[in-house]
C-alpha cells in the first residue's frame, strides 16, 4: 500500500450544476454497463483478444475527460473503451471493433485495445506499455510550432513509469515546454505487479517534478476531485506553462485482461477499495445534497442500459470486411 | 515407457531442472513471480526459489535485459523472460549492440553466456502490436544463437543446452503451441544444432519451424490422402542454419516449401529459399515456393487474421500448385 495519499479534496458541496452533476455520472454508469456487457460478450465468444476492463476507474477517465476541450489530443492505452466512449465514440461503434466488424472504428483491424477516432482526436488505444508518452510529446509539439491552442492529454498506467520511453518523454516535454497533459492512472498494479515491487520511489510526482514540471495527485475516486484538478492542469498546459502531470489513485475492480488468477492481491484489498466505488459514493453524495434521486438514477441506468442494447445489436448486425480486402489500409495507395 | 505432457509443461521442467541444477541460474523478468508467470510457465518457482531468484522486474525491458547480459558477464547465468517479441523491440538495441557484439568486440575476451526466452507469434486475435513473429529479425544477428522449439522434445530439451552454450541463445517459443500434448520419451535427447525431419517423405520438402509445424504436419497429411508424400523439415535452430539438412531433404525430393509465419519480404524463408539454390539448384523439378505471412499488420478480426497467416489449407495449396 502506498502511503503517498493525495490530499482529502475541500470540503463542501459538488460545485456543479445538476445538469452537468449528471451527465458525469451518466458517463460513468454508461462505461461500467458497457463493460459489463463486454465482458459477457467475451465469455459467449463474440469479443475475442485481450479485454482490458476499466471497471472501478471510471471516475478518473470521466472526470478528466471533461475537462477537455473538442479540439484537444488525446492518447490513450489499451484501457480506453471508457475513455473512447466520453470522447464522443459511438457506444455501438466501439462495440462493433469489439467483434471485429466492419462497422468498427478500424473495421475490425483493432479490436479492443485499438480504439481510434479522428473526428474525437484520439489517437489510439496503444498496447505497447509506454507506447503513447513519446507520441503525445510529438502532438505537443506540433501543437507549439503551429501556434494552436490545443493541448494533448496522454493517459497510461503505474505500469508505464518504469519505461525508458515515460523518462525520455517527460523530460523532452518539460525541455521544450510542450502542452501536454500526463495523466497517470495509477491502479497500485501493473498486471500482477505492485507498485512498491517496481518502483524504488512509489511517489510518482516525485518522479515527474524531477524532470521539473508541476506535478499533482489527486484521489481518482473521486470524479468532482478529478475534473476540478484537471481543470486547473489543463488551463495551465493550454496557456503555456509548459508540461504538467497528474497522478490519478485508482483501483480496478476487475482482472488485468479477462482472466487472471489475482494471485498478486488479497480480496480484502479488492472489497475495500469497491467501497470507494466511483459510482455509487459519487450517488449518494449527489443524493445527500438533493441533486439526485432514485427515480433519476434509475432512469440513468436504464438509458445506459438501452444504449447498451443497442450497441450490441448494431455489433451484431454488422457485417465483415471481405477477406480480399485484407491488404487495404498498409498504405496510402 | 514415455509419458504425456504439454508444452507449458515441458518448458517449465526444463526450467525447474535448470534451477535446481545450477545456483548461478535465474530467472527474470515480467510477472515471472508473484503472478505466476504470464503463460504459467514459472508457477510456483517463487515459493520454492525465493525472490532472489525468480525476479519480478518493472516494465523495463531494456534495463534489465541488459542487466541480465551484464549478470552473464559477471558470472551468473540468467534465463532472462521477455513477455513476448513484442516488447523485445524495447530491448531490442541491448541484444543486438551489446549482447551479440560483445564477444567480437572485445576480441575474444568476453562472452555472455544468457538465455533470453520470449513468446512470439499471432493466431489468437491480438491485433498488430502483439502477434509478432520477428524471430527472423534475431536470425539475422552475428553472435547470439536463435532457437525455436517446437515439440514437447525440444520445448523440455532445449534450455539445457542453451545455458550450457558460452553464447547468448534466444529462444522462441509460439504461442499457438503452450497447449500442445505430446509423448516425451524417456531417451530424448536434443541438440541445438540441428533441423530434424519430423515426417519422412519424397515428393515435396516442407521446411518450417516454431508455430508453423503442426501446421505443416496436418498439410502433410492431407496432401497424403491425396497420394502426395511430404517431407516435413522442422527447421527448430534458425541461427545459425543447418544448411546440410535442408540440402539434403530438397534433394531428395526434388521439391521445397518453405512455410515461415513472417512476413514474406526480407524473411527467414528468403534466406531458406536462397540457401536452397546455393547449394542444390541443379536438384531442383520446379522452383522453390513459400508460405509465409500477409504483408499487412496482423489484423485483430478472426477472419482476415486467419487469411494473413499461413494454413494447412495454403500448404497443400503450394504443394499442388507445384506438382501441377
Ligand atoms: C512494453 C510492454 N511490455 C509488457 C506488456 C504487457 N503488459 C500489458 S499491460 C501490462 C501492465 C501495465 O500496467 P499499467 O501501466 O499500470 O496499466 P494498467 O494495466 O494497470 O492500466 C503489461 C505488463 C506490454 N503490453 N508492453
Ligand atoms: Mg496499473
Amino acid at each position: 500500500m502506498i502511503d503517498h495519499r493525495a490530499p482529502p479534496p475541500p470540503a463542501g458541496p459538488v460545485p456543479w450544476d445538476k445538469k452537468f452533476a449528471l451527465r458525469l455520472l451518466a458517463d460513468m454508469v454508461r462505461i461500467r454497463r458497457m463493460e459489463e456487457k463486454s465482458a459477457e460478450m467475451y465469455g459467449a465468444g463474440m469479443i475475442r483478444g485481450f479485454l482490458h476492463l476499466y471497471i472501478g476507474e471510471e471516475a478518473t477517465g470521466v472526470g478528466a475527460l471533461h475537462a477537455l476541450q473538442p479540439e484537444d489530443n488525446i492518447v490513450a492505452t489499451y484501457r480506453e473503451h471508457g475513455h473512447a466512449l466520453v470522447r464522443g465514440m459511438d457506444m455501438g461503434v466501439i462495440m462493433a471493433e469489439m467483434y471485429g466488424k466492419r462497422e468498427g472504428c478500424a473495421h475490425g483491424r483493432g479490436g479492443s485495445m485499438h480504439l481510434f477516432d479522428r473526428a474525437t482526436r484520439l489517437f489510439g488505444g496503444n498496447a505497447i506499455v509506454g507506447g503513447g508518452l513519446p507520441l503525445a510529446v510529438g502532438l505537443g509539439l506540433a501543437a507549439k510550432m503551429q501556434n494552436e491552442k490545443r493541448i494533448t492529454a496522454c493517459f497510461f498506467g503505474d505500469g508505464a513509469v518504469a519505461e525508458g520511453a515515460f523518462h525520455e518523454s517527460l523530460n523532452l516535454a518539460a525541455l521544450w515546454k510542450l502542452p501536454v497533459l500526463f495523466c497517470c492512472e495509477n491502479n497500485l498494479y501493473g498486471m500482477g505487479t505492485a507498485l512498491e515491487r517496481s518502483e524504488s520511489q512509489t511517489d510518482l510526482c516525485v518522479k515527474a517534478a524531477s524532470y521539473n514540471m508541476p506535478a499533482l495527485k489527486v484521489d481518482g475516486m473521486d470524479i468532482v476531485a478529478v475534473h476540478e484538478i484537471t481543470k486547473q492542469a489543463a488551463q495551465r498546459v493550454r496557456a503555456g506553462e509548459g508540461p504538467l502531470f497528474v497522478e490519478y489513485q485508482t483501483y480496478r475492480f476487475r482482472a488485468h485482461s479477462m482472466f487472471d488468477a489475482e494471485l498478486y492481491r488479497q480480496k480484502a484489498e479488492v472489497e475495500e477499495w469497491k467501497t470507494r466505488g466511483p459510482i455509487h459514493t459519487f450517488s449518494a453524495r449527489l443524493k445527500a445534497e438533493g441533486k439526485l434521486t432514485e427515480e433519476e438514477f434509475l432512469a440513468i441506468d436504464a438509458r445506459a442500459n438501452a444504449e447498451v442494447d443497442a450497441a450490441v445489436a448494431f455489433a451484431e448486425a454488422g457485417t465483415w470486411e471481405p477477406v480480399e480486402d485484407l491488404l487495404r489500409d498498409v498504405h496510402a495507395s | 515407457m514415455s509419458r504425456k505432457l504439454n508444452y507449458r509443461e515441458a518448458m517449465r521442467e526444463a526450467m525447474h531442472e535448470a534451477l535446481v541444477a545450477d545456483p548461478r541460474v535465474f530467472l527474470m523478468g515480467e510477472d515471472v513471480g508473484r503472478y505466476g508467470g504470464t503463460y504459467a510457465f514459472s508457477k510456483g518457482f517463487l515459493d520454492e526459489f525465493g525472490p532472489e531468484r525468480i525476479r519480478d522486474t518493472p516494465l523495463s525491458e531494456l534495463g534489465f535485459v541488459g542487466a541480465g547480459i551484464g549478470a552473464a558477464l559477471g558470472g551468473m547465468r540468467p534465463i532472462v523472460e521477455v513477455m513476448t517479441v513484442n516488447f523485445s523491440l524495447l530491448a531490442l538495441d541491448q541484444i543486438v549492440n551489446t549482447a551479440a557484439a560483445y564477444r567480437h568486440m572485445s576480441g575474444g575476451q568476453f562472452s555472455v553466456p544468457l538465455v533470453i526466452r520470449m513468446t512470439t507469434g499471432a493466431g489468437r486475435q491480438l491485433a498488430a502490436q502483439h502477434s509478432h513473429s520477428l524471430e527472423g529479425w534475431y536470425a539475422h544477428i552475428p553472435g547470439i544463437k536463435v532457437l525455436a522449439p517446437a515439440t514437447i522434445e525440444d520445448a523440455r530439451g532445449m534450455l539445457a543446452p542453451a545455458l550450457a552454450d558460452p553464447d547468448p541463445v534466444v529462444i522462441f517459443e509460439h504461442a499457438g503451441l503452450f497447449n500442445m500434448e505430446g509423448e516425451l520419451p524417456d531417451d530424448w535427447t536434443v541438440d541445438i544444432r540441428s533441423a530434424k525431419v519430423r515426417r519422412v517423405g519424397r515428393d515435396v520438402a516442407i521446411i518450417t519451424h516454431g508455430g508453423s509445424l503442426p501446421k505443416a504436419m496436418q498439410a502433410a497429411e492431407q496432401l497424403a490422402a491425396a497420394g502426395i508424400e511430404a517431407e516435413v523439415v522442422d527447421l527448430r535452430v534458425l541461427r545459425p542454419l543447418d544448411t546440410a539438412t535442408i540440402a539434403a531433404s530438397v534433394a531428395k525430393c526434388h521439391r521445397a516449401v518453405v512455410v515461415d509465419e513472417g512476413w514474406r519480404t526480407g524473411s527467414l524463408a528468403a534466406e531458406v529459399m536462397a540457401r536452397i539454390m546455393e547449394n542444390v539448384f541443379y536438384e531442383l523439378d520446379a522452383p522453390v515456393a513459400r508460405v509465409c505471412s500477409e504483408e499487412v499488420p496482423i489484423p485483430y478480426a478472426r477472419h482476415l487474421e486467419a487469411a494473413a497467416l499461413p494454413q494447412p489449407e495454403k500448404i497443400v495449396a503450394a504443394v499442388k500448385e507445384m506438382l501441377g
